[in-house]
């Protein structure tokens, strides 16, 4: 049966490894409903949060494809009952909208929305929460004209109360990470570079 | 070294180096391949990876480079040379189309796990992204087809990358692995302080732990098996485990079969061995599949041509699967006792656990069932009483002139199929065959890096009049290298495996399958290569026995019937049970 899982893969700090892991479900031609990435608590380790909707049995097979590639160091997944996750969502409106049409009290309080700019010409509203939460406020600004908005990937952290940290820690610990990421530091140099 | 040094290395004024240990990124990759025991290259030079090159040139004694005639018959040489040698194989080529051209192979080596290097040439990291002559992007081209791939934009990292890259290629289920250095990574100047192979990398694990609960729930299940049986992969040949699977199988007395890839890890005369797995294999193994109560698989991948299939695939048997690569677990077949781990470790654990069994009834049914095949198949493939030559009748020859300890390379098609069904073999590591990917064009140039892999050993490479005309350039590689290889074309005019399926089910709608091929013997001789045609039966076994005494290389054609099929055959969407004789 199909549903949402949470993949979370904690990773090296690697340039290409997003590509290694993202044609891992496009070569299967599994739609990623959401892709995260972000640093993890412990120096030097990453963690990718990626939301698909498919069987278990799948998921399984995905998880040892991730966990197969060289800079992967664990790949885990969870049911949505096991997991805390947000997405954060932004939404510009016309301040003369906001001015005439809307309780803006009510959209306070009602949505959990928060003001982040305020404008002569447009304010901007934070939603965070989950796709139900920040899609009614779409919904709900939509007739009156909503000029931009944009949503995150979700990011999510598993309900057990020590999660992963511990592993990684002593991981970290056991084995400090010694690579570095090297970046191409030549990019703005083309004009005193000898070339041919 | 600070940054500040490394990036004058480029710069226009370079700095006067006067640092005795300073050397290029160039020498760096040399310094780095004579480490890891490389002493053969194939490649092809370019603008991009001139650098490397130029430094080749003074390593040129203590490592051959054999110039390929096309990128893609470079890695296929680098290839055999891996699947013949046990080593990695190692090549060059530069940027855009020369990395563009590795990809078949990459993606050949991958799926057929064949530990190979590649060094690609990229341009300068200035013009990375500016659509320069010969730029690709190489890296993300090659992300699906490596096993690991990495860009070089800075010389200090050189020793190390290509230390992982040895490391990864080889070690745990091997694959290839691209590292593409920028020009100015070549060019640039940095401090030599020794090289230090890789025996690590935190986050990647090759060898899954093994776990003595499962070897011992394995041992139980084979040891009450009334009906087991083994069915290998290549596993077995990369994992250097062949006498560890033999004295399994001999003391468990249990019946083993290959996949095409497994071939040559066990003597074709072993008393155990009970033939070939899948869609063109041997009648018993697949059919038994079926009746098996315990099902061992080593080193094999259930891949679809194995099985047929899969929902009527051994659904009556317990499924028993030692594999290094925990992502082949459950990936096709359900297993009842997953075994991860190297079976060079494993097999000695479950050996010594099994209980000494004779199932010579078991094992004498396969045999039931080879003696229906060799009546209603073999004996017409091997001594046919038609009037045009069968491709059987010539694998069976060569069987007899070379004594089974001849490397056999192979193409794809149905000249692939007879000839592993057909060939012989006394030793591990003597079938090279294009075997997950398919590869036409495989055969010629893995050939090549075969026989430089085995010089000691006869290399025959069997190629279908198709395949021998996608690579037939590397007859240059084999004029200028002077490598012997005994070149069997057995032509049959046609694309002979789709023709075979057009006739089986596409109502004999031969949709371009007639393929017109040039006087092969004659292109063999502008290459300075001995050959000839036989096209009478009378002449196949003087022929084959020229081509096995010639002196270098030589190119033998063999005339076989138009229209012979490969049987038997598991159509596709049949089970295993369901292989038909005819």
């Amino acid at each position: 049966m199909k549903q949402e899982y949470t993949i979370t893969v904690h990773t090296e700090n690697h340039i290409g490894l997003l590509n290694r892991i993202a044609i891992i479900f496009s070569r299967r031609k599994i739609n990623v409903q959401s892709m995260n990435t972000s640093p993890s608590e412990i120096p030097g380790i990453h963690r990718f949060t990626i939301v698909i909707n498919e069987s278990e049995e799948v998921v399984v097979k995905l998880i040892r494809q991730i966990e197969k590639q060289v800079e992967v160091l664990k790949a885990r997944y969870n049911t949505n009952d096991e997991i805390i996750w947000q997405e954060l969502a932004l939404y510009k409106v016309s301040t003369d909208m906001i001015a005439d049409k809307i309780s803006v009290e009510r959209l306070l309080r009602e949505y959990g929305a928060r003001a982040v700019v305020i404008r002569r010409d447009f304010v901007i509203f934070e939603v965070s929460g989950h796709r139900e939460e920040t899609e009614r406020l779409v919904k709900f600004f939509e007739p009156h004209g909503l000029i931009e908005f944009v949503r995150t990937a979700r990011v999510a952290i598993t309900k057990s109360s020590q999660g992963f940290h511990q592993t990684l820690k002593e991981f970290e610990e056991k084995e400090p990470g010694t690579d570095r990421v090297v970046e191409n530091k030549y990019l703005d140099k083309n004009e005193e570079v000898f070339s041919m | 070294m600070s940054s500040s040094q490394q990036d004058t290395a480029v710069l226009k004024k370079p700095v006067e180096e006067k640092k005795e240990k300073m050397i290029s990124g160039s020498e760096a990759v040399m310094l780095s391949l004579l480490e890891e025991g490389v002493d053969t290259i194939f490649g092809y030079p370019g603008g991009a990876i001139m650098p490397i090159y130029d430094s080749l040139y003074d390593f040129s004694e203590k490592i051959k480079h054999i110039l390929v005639r096309h990128e893609q018959g470079g890695i296929h040489a680098a290839q055999g040379f891996a699947r013949s040698s046990g080593k990695v194989g190692v090549v060059f080529a530069t940027s855009g189309p020369g990395a563009t051209n590795l990809v078949t192979g990459l993606a050949d080596a991958l799926i057929d796990s064949t530990p190979v290097v590649c060094v690609t040439g990229q341009v300068f990291a200035h013009l990375l992204g500016t659509d320069a002559f010969q730029e690709t992007d190489v890296i993300n081209i090659t992300t699906p087809v490596t096993k690991w791939n990495y860009q070089v934009t800075d010389a200090s990292e050189i020793c190390s990358v290509l230390a992982k890259a040895f490391y990864i290629a080889k070690s745990g289920r091997p694959g290839p692995v691209l590292i593409d250095i920028t020009k100015n990574a070549q060019i640039q100047k940095i401090k030599y302080d020794g090289y230090s192979k890789c025996d690590h990398i935190r986050s990647y694990r090759p060898k899954p732990k093994i776990r003595n609960e499962y070897i011992v729930q394995a041992a139980e299940l084979i040891n009450k098996a009334e009906r087991p049986f083994v069915i290998f992969g290549q596993g077995i040949i990369l994992g250097k485990a062949e006498n560890e699977f033999k004295a399994f199988l001999e003391k468990s007395g249990i019946p083993a079969a290959w996949t095409i890839l497994g071939l040559s890890a066990l003597p074709t005369d072993h008393p155990l061995n009970v033939g070939m797995l899948g869609m063109h294999g041997n009648y018993g193994p697949n059919v038994l599949t079926n009746e098996c109560d315990v099902l061992i698989a080593i080193g094999m991948r259930f891949d679809d041509r194995v099985t047929g299939r899969l929902d009527k695939y051994a659904k009556q048997a317990k499924v028993v699967h030692l594999d290094i690569d925990p992502a082949e677990i459950d990936k096709n077949v359900k297993s009842t006792v997953p075994v991860w781990g190297d079976c060079k470790e494993t097999l000695p654990m479950l050996t010594k656990l099994m209980e000494k069994r004779d199932h010579s009834k078991w094992v004498s049914r396969f045999k039931e069932y080879m003696k229906e095949e060799v009546q209603l198949v073999i004996n017409d493939e091997l001594n046919p009483s038609t009037e045009k030559m069968t491709m059987g009748e010539v694998i069976n020859i060569l069987n007899e002139l070379t004594k089974g300890d001849a490397v056999i390379v192979t193409d794809v098609g149905q000249h692939q199929m007879v000839a592993c069904r057909y060939a012989r073999f006394t030793q591990s590591k003597s079938n090279i065959t294009s075997g997950g990917l398919g590869t036409m064009g495989f055969a010629l140039p893995a050939a090549i890096g075969a026989k430089f892999g085995a010089p000691d050993r006869t290399v025959v490479a069997i190629i279908g009049d198709g395949g021998f005309q996608m690579t037939l350039q590397e007859l240059g590689t084999i004029m200028q290298s002077g490598v012997d290889v005994k070149i069997l074309i057995l032509n049959n005019e046609f694309l002979g495996m789709v023709r075979q399926w057009q006739q089986l089910f596409h109502d004999k709608r031969y949709s371009f399958v007639d393929i017109t091929s040039p006087d092969f013997v004659m292109i063999a001789k502008g290459y300075g290569i001995d050959g000839q045609r036989v096209s009478d039966r009378t002449n196949l076994k003087a022929a084959l026995k020229t081509m096995l005494d010639h002196k270098g290389s030589y190119l033998l054609e063999v005339m076989v019937g138009k229209e012979n099929n490969v049987f038997p055959m598991v159509p596709q969407g049949c089970s295993v049970a369901e292989i038909r004789l005819k």
